[in-house]
């Protein structure tokens, strides 16, 4: 059932730092709002919990993409469409800037924030394994200051970050060190583009000669987070791609990856279909490396 | 309650509301402007998209309160001084309106696609109405009036 919106309070603190002395104050008791994608909906039908909520939308200091020592940093209130408009991105992270066009329809790019697909922690979420191949770190604020951790170490469960109730996400931060890199993303839908993906699969690697000298992949909807397949990478890290090895190195790539699939059953799909097909992916990923 | 202010088809609004009342529902109850429609009420149709500063959104996802400070673009501000926009000329006359539901929202999203490619590829015309969902004509109408209103270049010289 619709909720009843005169239950809910909503402000718009003037600045980050009020913001975050509310939040440090009382933690738990005021739930972030930015792009209101996820949260708007969740008011529709009736399951927003939190019935006190700050918008954060307005921090023009939280919305930025520069170039940074050899990195880019990418603010949590950068959008979609921020994203793909990016030159730099579209340059050195050109799986960001697929992810991001294909989360979903221009007007959610429009308003859509990356901090929100990331604390909004869906195993579905199309831009977290893309910032997992690419070795990105996060930045969080409160009012006791900024930590960094390794992207990596976000995510610690279903819907579950490290991210505490005083905190927002401030930014992330990626190496643009993929310059001749292989890189592959593949999504697979209902309706594809704009359906929450039921698979996605994301890679880079880097090959010498015919071996594979380096190799990372990172999916959603194959645990209960997004994940780096960690288990697939290191079976496939100095694999052959020679023509008499191909069909054994892309054997392992498959056993392993089963190894580590531990996806849920939901409205969306069967555990063991998205198992297949995220297998698939990887078949198709490792062929093209082979090429 | 919460005053929201912004600028809605060229006139400065002030509205008095729940900061979490949808933007949907101040256009259609507040302020009357009923030409903005709500289909799903979860981002799924874009029957509800306007224009804000200059950007597709769904307004049914759009706390009022957000709203503040902005330009917004409604179906009502499309045409100028009683004269439809070309490119809802080019739906009525191409069939790319039936029941009329999908309409607005499919007008103000060929108005951001040609504002960013005068000239669309069928792709291009595809993805930027890819939020916009229609039961009525099955889309080819729908995509052949935003060739039209392409071919019309109805934003040349804006
Ligand atoms: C029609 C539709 C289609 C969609 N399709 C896709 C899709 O294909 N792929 C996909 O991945 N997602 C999809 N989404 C989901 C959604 O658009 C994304 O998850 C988006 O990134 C959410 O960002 P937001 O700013 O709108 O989040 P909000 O709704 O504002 O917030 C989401 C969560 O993040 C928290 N939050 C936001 N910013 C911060 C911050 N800086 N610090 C701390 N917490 C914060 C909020 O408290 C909330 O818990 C879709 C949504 C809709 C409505
Ligand atoms: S009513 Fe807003 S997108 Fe359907
Ligand atoms: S004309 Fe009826 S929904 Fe499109």
């Amino acid at each position: 059932m619709r909720s009843d919106v005169t239950e809910y309070e909503l402000s718009a603190p003037a600045t980050l730092q009020e913001m975050l002395s509310l939040l440090a104050a009382e933690p738990g008791k005021y739930t972030p709002i930015a792009g209101g994608t996820e949260l708007m909906v969740a008011l529709g039908v009736g399951r927003l919990q939190s019935r006190s909520l700050l918008s954060l939308q307005h921090f023009q200091e939280l919305r930025f993409l520069r170039e940074e020592d050899g990195h880019v940093v990418i603010g949590a209130n950068t959008t979609f469409t921020d994203l793909r408009r990016s030159a730099l991105i579209a340059e050195h992270l050109p799986l960001l800037a697929q992810s991001a066009s294909w989360t979903g329809a221009i007007a959610n790019q429009n308003r859509g924030t990356l901090g929100g697909n990331i604390v909004n922690a869906s195993p579905a979420a199309d831009n977290p394994p893309v910032l997992l191949v690419y070795g990105a770190s996060i930045t969080l604020i409160s009012a006791s200051g900024m930590r960094t951790l390794d992207y990596n170490d976000f995510h610690l469960g279903y819907k579950k970050t490290q991210l505490r109730a005083d905190e927002l996400v401030h930014s992330v931060r990626i190496p643009l060190a993929y310059q001749g890199y292989r890189q592959y993303i593949r999504k697979v839908g209902t309706r594809n583009a704009l359906a929450i993906s039921k698979i996605a699969l994301a890679g880079i690697a880097r090959t010498e000669g015919t071996r594979i000298a380096e190799i990372r992949l990172g999916a959603a909807s194959l645990t209960d987070r997004p994940i780096r397949c960690l288990a697939a990478e290191k079976a496939l890290t100095g694999a052959s791609l020679a023509a008499d090895s191909l069909e054994a190195t892309l054997q392992a790539g498959r056993a392993a990856l089963a190894m580590e699939a531990k996806p849920i059953d939901d409205i969306r799909s069967t555990a063991r279909y998205r198992s297949a097909v995220a297998e698939n992916l990887l078949e198709e990923f490792l062929r093209s490396l082979a090429e | 309650m919460s005053k929201v202010q912004f600028l809605l088809n060229g006139q400065q609004q002030s509205v008095e509301v729940p900061p979490m009342k949808r933007l949907l529902d101040v256009l259609r109850e507040d302020l009357r402007l009923t030409g903005t429609k709500e289909g799903c009420g979860e981002g799924e149709c874009g029957a509800c998209a306007v224009l804000m500063n200059g950007e597709l959104v769904n307004s049914c996802l759009i706390p009022a309160l957000q709203a503040e400070g902005t330009r917004l673009c409604t179906i009502e501000g499309v045409s100028t001084d009683g004269h439809l926009h070309p490119i809802q000329q080019c739906f009525l006359e191409r069939g790319g309106a039936q029941c009329g539901i999908c309409t607005p929202g499919m007008i103000l999203a060929t108005h951001q696609l040609l504002d960013k490619y005068p000239n669309p590829t069928m792709e291009q015309i595809q993805e930027g109405l890819g939020g916009n969902l229609c039961r009525c004509t099955g889309y080819m109408r729908i995509f052949e009036s935003v060739q039209e209103a392409a071919a019309l270049n109805p934003l040349a010289g804006k």
